[in-house]
């Protein structure tokens, strides 16, 4: 054995221990950059929620006092007299909610269905290309747009023409959440359903949709959530209303409108109001939310 | 025992199907024997899974995809105009390489899956009973009869498998159509599926890929080997296995290519 020089058991050579010193100094600087580079994630996470603690606080801080029993159950007061409520606009809120869901989730969960079975018809690759559009589409733009159309030819404000607005605005985060939620159902079990008999839209409503439908709920209450606070669109449709209204046809109050409306005058009481509008409406948001991670959560334990 | 004369079930006659321009079941023509489990081998790639997606037109549902040739089934071929797939999806069942239990179901609405979409619906209390036989029949009734109404999916890969084959057996089904139904199972589970296709054959007509030779060997009456897109010989398996006519069969079986 010529080749077999390599002494194991005694001290390291002068070579060895500077590879040894080279490698251990290595790790080190290795350490201190991974150290370094840890710290700045940690620095930006925090730095993303920063923004929402501070609203919290401030809210809570300028408006907390005056959410009370009444902010929820009065009409709103004139400038001077104390105390008064939302009611209306908390209610008109959540009419609008609903009349947007009522347009944008049929619309958007069946255009998403088309988009997923039909992945690459020019039909539906011109679909998917314009909902990406109108999702980037300036909320301004949506609400002069819907005054054009279903206000100004019969003369008058409407909560129908609100929640119009807002589905519209709905609409393509539907169509997207809903096409990625129903392409994760495998194919293998789309096949399956048409191996057992079932027909393509069959299979495609009982069997894909159910399967995607926890993934859509979630979509969904997102797209509500986003839209809650929606103002532009509002200034020209819903208006507003100071008095009590839930009629369809009437010009309706919304919690946005109301707090943008008591935000600009001069009055303490009114702009308390308003900073207590702004933590309801947050906390309508965050109810929103919470219930679309619950759903998702659910989702995920129960099937999968 | 004495064994009634066997009959043809299916009769393929020059049956081709195609991805695109790909050309992936060439010219084959056999005829399947009533109440007999044939096994399908050959290696990947050689169209042995297209041609038996061809027996209940799910290969026209890959886009793409076409067929040429007849599939005759009792008197009708099944490409036929005026036969819609759908209805013969109901007559022949199928039950794929990865279990597909739906997720969103319970263990009985599951079984009873193929029977919501059938022309006479039964009651609930049929239902049941038809579960229940189907989950018998496929050899999973004790194991699940105390949670029928919980979700499918927790149950094990091979009760999983089982199930999608009392799914399939449900409807009642002539042809019961299995694509390499062990391969994504443990040893058991596969030994559990083998023996509950060696006691399908006395009342259904099964045909089975695999890419498995003992399998084909444990399971199968007869079986045919493709290779390229051709159906190379077909025999009863006990000749298969000992005397191919075709040297390319004996190569295979041998273990010199595939």
């Amino acid at each position: 054995m010529t080749t077999a020089t390599k002494d194991w058991s005694g001290a390291p050579s002068g070579r060895q221990r500077a590879v040894a010193e080279r490698t251990v100094r290595s790790i080190r600087r290795r350490r201190i950059r991974s150290g370094i580079m840890v710290g700045l994630m940690y620095a930006a996470a925090a730095l993303a929620i920063l923004p929402l603690i501070l609203i919290i606080i401030h809210l809570l801080r300028l408006g907390g006092s005056a959410v009370n029993w009444a902010f929820f159950t009065q009409m709103p007061r004139p400038p001077g007299e104390h105390g008064g409520g939302m009611a209306n606009a908390i209610v008109g809120t959540l009419i609008l909610l609903g009349i947007s869901s009522a347009v944008g989730l049929p619309v958007g969960i069946g255009a998403g269905l088309y988009l997923a079975e039909k992945r690459v018809t020019p039909l539906a690759t011109t679909v998917r290309f314009l909902a990406d559009v109108l999702n980037g589409l300036p909320s301004i733009v949506m609400g002069i747009f819907a005054w054009e159309l279903l206000v100004k030819p019969v003369n008058h404000f409407s909560a129908l023409a609100g929640g119009a607005a807002l589905g519209a605005m709905m609409i393509p985060m539907v169509t997207r959440t809903t096409e990625e939620m129903v392409r994760l159902v495998p194919i293998s079990l789309r096949e399956a359903a048409l191996a057992l008999g079932y027909s393509r839209w069959r299979t495609s409503l009982s069997i894909v949709l159910r399967t995607a439908l926890g993934g859509i709920v979630t979509g969904a209450l997102v797209a509500m959530a986003r839209i809650a606070g929606e103002t532009a669109p509002l200034l020209f449709t819903a208006l507003g209303n100071s008095f009590w209204s839930t009629s369809l046809k009437a010009p309706i109050a919304a919690l946005p409108l109301q707090i943008f409306t008591y935000a600009i005058t001069p009055y303490d009481d009114w702009v308390a109001q308003a900073w207590a509008g702004a933590l309801v409406l947050v906390a309508i948001v965050f109810v929103i939310s919470l219930a679309a991670r619950i759903v998702t959560r659910r989702r995920f334990s129960a099937g999968d | 025992m004495a064994v009634p004369a066997p009959s043809t079930r299916i009769a393929i006659e020059r049956l081709d199907a195609f991805f695109g321009v790909v050309h992936a079941v060439r010219g084959v023509s056999v005829d399947l024997t009533d109440r007999t489990v044939t096994a399908v081998i050959g290696p990947s790639g050689c169209g042995k899974s297209t041609f038996l997606r061809c027996l209940n037109r799910m290969h026209e549902t890959v886009p793409g995809a076409r067929v040429n040739g007849r599939v005759i089934l009792d008197g009708h071929d099944i490409y036929g105009s005026g036969i819609s797939p759908v209805a013969v999806r109901r007559q022949v069942g199928m039950v794929f390489q990865r279990p597909t239990p739906f997720p969103t179901m319970s263990i009985r609405d599951n079984v009873a899956a193929g029977l919501a979409v059938l022309d006479r619906r039964p009651n609930a209390r049929q239902t049941d009973e038809i579960v229940e036989r189907a989950l018998r029949r496929a050899a999973l009734w004790d194991e699940v009869r105390d949670r029928l109404k919980t979700s499918a999916t927790g149950l094990s890969g091979g009760q999983q498998q089982r199930l999608c084959i009392a799914r399939a057996l449900a409807t009642d089904p002539e042809v019961l159509l299995l694509d390499e139904p062990t391969a994504s199972l443990d040893p058991i589970s596969t030994q559990k599926v083998e023996e509950l296709i060696y006691e399908l054959r006395t009342d259904v007509t099964v045909i089975i890929v695999t890419h498995n030779m003992q399998q084909a060997a444990r399971v199968s009456d007869r079986t045919a080997f493709f290779l390229g897109g051709e159906l190379i010989e077909v025999a009863p398996t006990e000749k298969m296995f000992t005397s191919p006519s075709d040297e390319r069969t004996e190569s295979y079986i041998t273990g010199r290519f595939g």
